[in-house]
């Protein structure tokens, strides 16, 4: 019978064909290449953040531009700022809302230490509140720095054991 | 009118009140008596030529290693005119009290109330003296040169969160 349709892709190289591999790797590779971020914006650093996700950084190419601002429908939290003290409560019942598995990445200086800001309303590291996967310095970081932590966080993912979060 | 007209009119008007005036790069700065605030407010708001219909800021300042006093500074501006005058009052470090201005602008209400909170500084006569931006459990005045630097005091909610980390 006449094909009528055409063979794009890598479903030309391979023909009508079967594939095996373990469940994790296919797990593991599903989730690295459909983050879903939870922009968690505070200062600066949430302008780059916005940058990633705009035409010209365009965060599509690696699978993540879906900013969800519903916790529940996330998997990685993006701190983008300064956090203090009064806000550490939200940020922590965000993070607790999201479903696993999760993951976080700290970004700039403030996330990461508290930065310039050793004063009393700023809590000194977003990792005094919650586990922390990627730490991306930078006051605030490039656009591309953000896109680099993502790849992490897709490499972490890619090894990580899809039973338990490593 | 000119810093230098304000100026004549003022001390013309409050001889006593104005302790001290200053002209720097054509910004007049006045530096006020505590028991004439607000009389001199009142003047500044209601007389026709000058017209400082806007507070546009209130805010407090530590002198009290250099000068022993706290100085409560307000930055005027006449929308009308298109002139502007800055009060400072120097209010002494052991009895931080000061009369309010919420009565002749509003909008000093809140502005009070971030002063006192951050300097302790107690406006009399303020219709509603409560701390406006530290957690209710805060304790001391984080704006005060003698507050150390590295004193933190993470709200009950905040060390809650903490706890259910580990």
């Amino acid at each position: 019978m006449e094909e009528r349709w055409v063979r794009v892709g890598i479903e030309s190289r391979l023909g009508d064909n079967v594939l095996t591999t373990t469940l994790e790797t296919m797990i593991n590779w599903a989730r690295k290449s459909s983050l879903w971020p939870m922009p968690f914006g505070l200062a600066c650093c949430a302008l780059e953040m916005m940058a990633v996700v705009a035409p010209r950084y365009d965060l599509a190419r690696f699978g993540a531009e879906v900013f969800r601002f519903s916790p529940r429908q996330s998997d990685l939290m993006i701190v983008a700022g300064t956090l203090t003290y009064k806000m550490a409560s939200v940020a922590r019942k965000i993070y607790d809302q999201m479903p696993e598995p999760k993951w976080v990445i700290a970004m700039g200086a403030c996330a990461i230490s508290g930065g310039i800001y050793n004063t009393y309303s700023v809590v000194q590291g977003i990792d005094q509140i919650m586990p922390v996967d990627v730490y991306l310095p930078g006051c605030p970081p490039r656009p591309e720095a953000l896109i680099q932590a993502i790849m992490e966080i897709q490499k972490k993912i890619e090894k990580g054991s899809f039973e338990k979060k490593a | 009118m000119d810093s230098e007209a304000i100026a004549a009119v003022i001390k013309a008007k409050f001889p006593k009140a104005i302790v001290d005036s200053s002209i720097f790069r054509s910004e007049l700065t006045l530096v006020v008596e505590k028991g004439y605030i607000t009389e001199v407010a009142k003047f500044l708001k209601e007389d026709k030529e000058l017209n400082f219909n806007f507070l546009s800021d209130l805010c407090g300042v530590d002198r009290i290693e250099t000068d022993g006093v706290f100085e409560v500074v307000y930055h005027l501006y006449s929308i009308d005119k298109n002139h502007r005058v800055r009060l400072k009052v120097p209010v002494p470090s052991h009895e931080p009290y000061i009369p309010t201005v919420v009565n002749i602008w509003k909008t000093a209400n809140w502005h009070e109330r971030e002063t006192y909170d951050m300097f302790g500084i107690i406006f009399e006569g303020h219709p509603d003296l409560r701390k406006i931006l530290t957690s209710e459990d805060f304790e001391g005045y984080p704006l005060r040169k003698d507050y150390p630097v590295d004193k933190r005091q993470p709200p009950t909610l905040y060390d809650t969160y903490r706890r259910s980390k580990e």
